[in-house]
């Protein structure tokens, strides 16, 4: 029997009621995530790339079992994680960890830095103060700082050198996988490099597996073997990065990697939506109302995530762009 | 020439002393030319563009000349710079939230500056903000005057502040990382109008941006900016094709790119850009540098000429290779 995969998310949906605007208002219930599968294959990483309000940080959270969905389910290594009994969640948290996007707030300044990167071991049960003591030597080592920097504060480092801190309280019960949401859109450009050359190596050498959130897709191209496009809810397009990118069979996709700023060409924009958030989704189409090549079904009929003839890329899309 | 800055500095007091953030830079705009500005966090690049509006924080020293449309705006004092703010200079924020009152409705927003400086009646002005916001391509146009920013999007929000900007037809628009909070779609299109004003109207726009390839798109010359100093400016095509600075250099390598193979080592920069300006009087980048050699912490570097109006300071500018 083949190994399950690292992850397996299916079916999973999530409505959150919103207050109405104004005291009046009516509540309105907005799906964050509407029907979402995937999976993911261990020292494969994974990228997540959307819009705001396209449901990437809600499935960040479910993923994590920070958050329960309405229905479907989430599979860690073949196990379901919202049936878990509750010491059981512990123990498998220990093996997900989350690095964020703002190295100043995810970090609490009164504490030193063996005590922050030390935190995520709590889920472990029988880690003595030596093994501990250990392990943040190695963690810090490993993400490029000192062993003598855990005696520090957080406000005695650089931006970089605080992301570094956040991925090594990532990695250092040795997790499976690391959900990184937006891990290094605050940070410079020379110093982003330092952060994505360290998650390959995190990658190769310690054998962790990333969920990369990121609306760049320049981050996403350079550690995803995988990426899901999403849209309102939905995942509008998957498959291997470098021909998702290069090719893209979504008219979405295609609008995000036109209107991605490049050095070598000039961005191509698409024509202006009717209304930028505008209208919620009707029967058809999520897309059809931004989308410049939708027809008469596109309106009437939401198209399903289906195979396309190359093999391992899905796209919901009557009428496919290759 | 619209705008001639000369030798501009900006100090910032701090307990241990002044700290110097804008380094006597000299940049100059003409009507209708697009300037990016680029640089890291630190590097000055948003602190120049409020000096321009004169609206760095009260207890900066400002010093050197700032002459847009021959008239000198360095010590011109808060009562002239009022009249020109809004009318004949007008600024664009990274977050509208923070430029638009939230108590107040868009509409009534946009045509403020028509009553202020074009003396337009309260219904003429609320008329005018109709159209601007028209426009600048906002979805009904009439519903989003009659808004509350917060009930718009980030898109909406932003093409409002530059409705707002435009009202009074000025000459320069300072834009401060006006798309670096939205989607790239939507950043994208903001890029687009601005763009399409600009044309039109033959205004200039000084564009700050952490983005290289943001400035690459949509601007005719480029200044790049390192601890508070220009260290490479020049046509936008040539110094992204050929810089002749090492800082530009490492920028350009840093970036992750699209049509890399998966996990290729990304160029760093060694250390990170000074928290603070310290006194040494050569090269600000003497040290994170690969080139760096004892000249670098000694001498201040010179500013090299490489074809027309491109400029590069650094002792070694021209060991900088070809890309």
């Amino acid at each position: 029997m083949s190994e399950p995969p690292l992850v397996e998310a299916s079916s999973l949906v999530k409505t959150y009621r919103l207050p109405g605007v104004g005291p009046f208002g009516r509540k309105s219930a907005r799906p964050a995530l509407a029907g979402v599968s995937f999976v993911i294959r261990r020292g494969r990483s994974f990228g997540i790339v959307g819009e705001s309000g396209s449901g990437k940080s809600t499935l960040a959270r479910i993923v994590l079992a920070l958050d329960r969905p309405d229905s479907g389910a989430v599979r860690l290594e073949g196990r379901s994680l919202f049936d878990l009994p509750r010491r059981e969640l512990r123990a498998a948290r220990a093996h997900m960890q989350m690095v964020f996007q703002d190295p100043y707030g995810s970090l609490d300044p009164r504490q030193r830095v063996e005590k922050i990167v030390a935190e995520p071991l709590a889920a472990l049960v029988g880690t003595g103060r030596a093994e501990r003591r250990a392990r943040v030597k190695d963690a810090l080592e490993a993400v490029g700082l000192k062993a003598s920097d855990a005696l520090k504060h957080p406000h005695e480092f650089s931006g970089g050198q605080r992301q570094r801190i956040a991925i090594a309280r990532a990695v250092i019960t040795r997790p499976k996988l690391v959900v990184a949401d937006e891990p290094v859109s605050a940070l410079d450009v020379s110093v982003q490099a330092q952060a994505l050359n360290l998650m390959s190596d995190l990658e190769r050498e310690a054998g962790v597996t990333f969920l990369l959130i990121s609306h760049d897709l320049a981050v996403v191209a350079h550690i995803c073997e995988t990426t899901a496009v999403m849209y309102r809810g939905r995942i509008v397009e998957i498959g291997r990065t470098e021909d998702l990118f290069a090719r893209p069979a979504h008219p979405y996709t295609r609008e995000l990697v036109d209107a991605t700023p490049r050095l070598d060409r000039p961005t191509r924009v698409a024509p202006l939506a009717p209304a930028e958030g505008g209208a919620p989704p009707s029967d058809g189409c999520p897309y059809a109302e931004r989308c410049p090549f939708a027809r008469a079904r596109c309106r009437e009929q939401a198209p399903t995530l289906d195979v396309m003839a190359e093999g391992d890329r899905r796209v919901a899309c009557w009428f496919p762009l290759t | 020439m619209l705008l001639e800055v000369a030798e501009l500095a900006v100090d910032l007091p701090t307990p241990q002393g002044w700290h110097r953030v804008v380094d006597r830079t000299s940049f100059s705009l003409a009507e209708g030319e697009s300037l990016g500005v680029v640089g890291e966090s630190g590097s000055g690049k948003t602190m120049t563009a409020l000096a321009l509006m004169a609206l760095t924080p009260e207890s900066a020293r400002v010093s050197g000349s700032i002459r847009f449309e021959e008239r000198e705006l360095v010590g011109l004092g808060e009562e002239g710079m009022r009249q020109l703010r809004g009318d004949r200079i007008a600024m664009v924020f990274q977050e509208p939230m923070t430029a638009l009152n939230p108590l107040h409705r868009v509409g009534a927003q946009v045509a403020e500056p028509l009553k202020l400086h074009r003396g337009l009646a309260r219904s003429d002005a609320r008329r005018r903000a109709v159209e601007l916001l028209e426009h600048v391509r906002l979805a009904e146009p009439e519903r989003a005057a009659r808004s509350y920013p917060f009930a718009l999007s980030g898109g909406e929000r932003q093409r409002a502040m530059i409705a707002m900007a435009i009202g009074c037809s000025p000459r320069l628009i300072i834009a401060d990382e006006p798309t670096t909070a939205l989607d790239v779609t939507v950043q994208a299109r903001i890029l687009a109008l601005i763009d399409g004003l600009r044309a039109e109207s033959r205004m200039a726009i000084l564009l700050v941006s952490h983005d290289l390839a943001v400035i690459a798109g949509h601007c005719d010359r480029v200044m790049v900016m390192y601890a508070g100093v220009i260290m490479e400016s020049g046509p936008v095509d040539v110094v992204l094709r050929q810089p002749r600075n090492p800082y530009t250099l490492a920028l350009l390598e840093a970036r992750p790119r699209p049509d890399a193979p998966r996990g290729a080592r990304l160029a760093t920069i060694p250390g990170a850009p000074p928290l603070t300006y310290d006194h040494r009087p050569g090269c600000p980048f003497a040290g994170r540098c690969a080139l760096t050699i004892d000249r670098c912490w000694s001498t201040p570097p010179p500013e090299v000429g490489f074809g027309p109006n491109h400029l590069s300071r650094c002792h070694r500018a021209e060991e900088v290779g070809d890309r």
